[in-house]
């Protein structure tokens, strides 16, 4: 299947049909509802809070904002960008809570300095790694939005990425404009190696390290890589998604640096979609 | 668009973005419309640090509402004293920041110039390249 990021432009592959299409789907629904889930146990909210939702599209993640209970730390109030407004559209028909801009984050975030505790963006930011017109390079879109979103956040405050990179480079791309804008920044891949893999790149302000981009984070370990005393167990064949499997997977990571979940009692069990 | 939002708005523009002209930005033919909603005391108890009063009182003039207090209510005037219940200062606060908002009209920048559009609510911050 082709990437929609491949074929048109964002603002023309979300046209009306397309929009609808996307916002009505139950499949689709299910999958951004339990991304947005995730990304808000990253940012780990202890009260409600100001959001900025970047790519909100028709509000299928900014919904979820609204709806976090008193005793979860919600409900929070969130302001989307989004550059079809056939997507925006959809959010208008749905009655969503938040504000919208007609906006592309690719030119820069308008708020003021310290305007948001936090920012969530599903699904979105790899199409800034598409420069549609010749006069401007994904390199500076990346510029103009980590620096805009860097200012936009309150100091300490964290933003996570959800998004799909279509190689290696797109991902180094991305992540290395992000650290280059000040963030602290670090990754998260959830199911890794399987087919739903799913990148969270998550970022904090105020800090240059990882360590500091997760801290105080449920279910998140930093993986330093000068750490030394972790079996590595590669000479275990284990099946395929089994626990051993996964801690196999994990120990591989951590030696390479990247972010993995710490070991839960949900370690290689299915997760379920909570709605 | 909230006047929660417009407290926060600046103009897109780079070259505005660190002149202090550039915020806020003025809205203009603003048709506006009340929509209710829960009150949520923390939400604005956690914002009332971070709004500029001084925008604000502009920008509610601007739009023709009522005359604002000369500074920012603290966080205490926010509960009634003897029922603990949300004061009458807070329900004010929610119905002008989170419940008043610009149906349509434009916001306009006053360093550049440059109209924003707005239309049901939205507004329109796509710049032609040559202005990023
Ligand atoms: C897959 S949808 C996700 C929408 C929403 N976050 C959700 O979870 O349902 C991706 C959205 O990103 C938006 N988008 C892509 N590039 C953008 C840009 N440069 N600026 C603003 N929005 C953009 C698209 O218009 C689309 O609505
Ligand atoms: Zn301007």
């Amino acid at each position: 299947m082709s990437r929609p990021e491949d074929i048109l432009p964002p603002d023309l592959f979300y046209d009306d049909n397309e929009s609808r299409k996307y916002t009505t789907s139950s499949r689709i629904r299910s999958i951004q509802a339990s991304m947005t889930n995730r990304a808000l146990e990253l940012l780990d909210l202890q009260e409600p809070s100001m959001i900025l939702d970047l790519g909100c599209g028709s509000g299928l993640s900014g919904e979820i904002l609204s709806d976090v209970p008193e005793d979860e730390g919600g409900p929070h109030v969130w302001v989307g960008m989004d550059v079809s407004a056939s997507m925006l559209g959809q959010a208008l028909e749905r009655d969503v809570e938040g504000d919208m801009l007609l906006a592309d984050i690719g030119q820069g975030v308008p708020f003021r300095p310290g305007t948001f505790d936090a920012a969530i963006s599903i699904s979105a930011i790899q199409w800034l790694c598409n420069a549609e017109t010749s006069d401007v390079t994904p390199e500076a879109r990346l510029k103009l939005f980590f620096d805009g979103l860097y200012q936009s956040l309150k100091r300490g405050g964290k933003a996570v990425c959800q998004f799909y990179p279509k190689n290696t480079a797109q991902r180094t791309m991305i992540s290395q404009a992000a650290i280059k804008a000040g963030f602290g920044a670090g990754i998260l891949e959830d199911d890794p190696d399987t087919k739903s893999v799913k990148l969270y790149l998550v970022l904090s302000v105020g800090g240059g390290d990882v360590t500091g981009a997760v801290q105080g984070m449920d279910g998140v370990d930093v993986m330093d890589a000068r750490r030394q005393d972790r079996k590595r167990g590669r000479d275990v064949k284990s099946k395929k998604g089994s626990k051993a499997w996964i801690m196999n997977k994990k120990a591989q990571m951590e030696a390479k640096g990247k972010i993995v979940k710490s070991d839960s009692k949900y370690t290689g069990r299915k997760r379920k979609i909570a709605f | 668009m909230k006047v929660l939002t417009l407290n926060f708005l600046t103009c897109a523009r780079k070259t505005c973005k660190q002149n202090p002209a550039a915020f806020p930005l003025h809205p203009k033919e603003a048709e506006l419309e009340q929509i209710e909603t829960d009150i949520n005391p923390l939400f604005i108890q956690n914002m009332l640090p971070r709004l500029d009063w001084e925008a604000m009182k502009t920008v509610t003039n601007e739009l023709g509402l009522p005359n604002l207090p000369l500074e920012t209510p603290t966080a205490e005037a926010l509960v009634d004293e003897s029922s603990g219940e949300p004061s009458q200062t807070l329900k004010d606060l929610h119905s002008l920041l989170m419940e008043t908002s610009v149906a349509s009209g434009k916001l306009v920048c006053a360093n550049c110039g440059h109209e924003y559009a707005v239309k049901e609510g939205i507004a329109n911050f796509l710049l032609p390249s040559h202005m990023v």
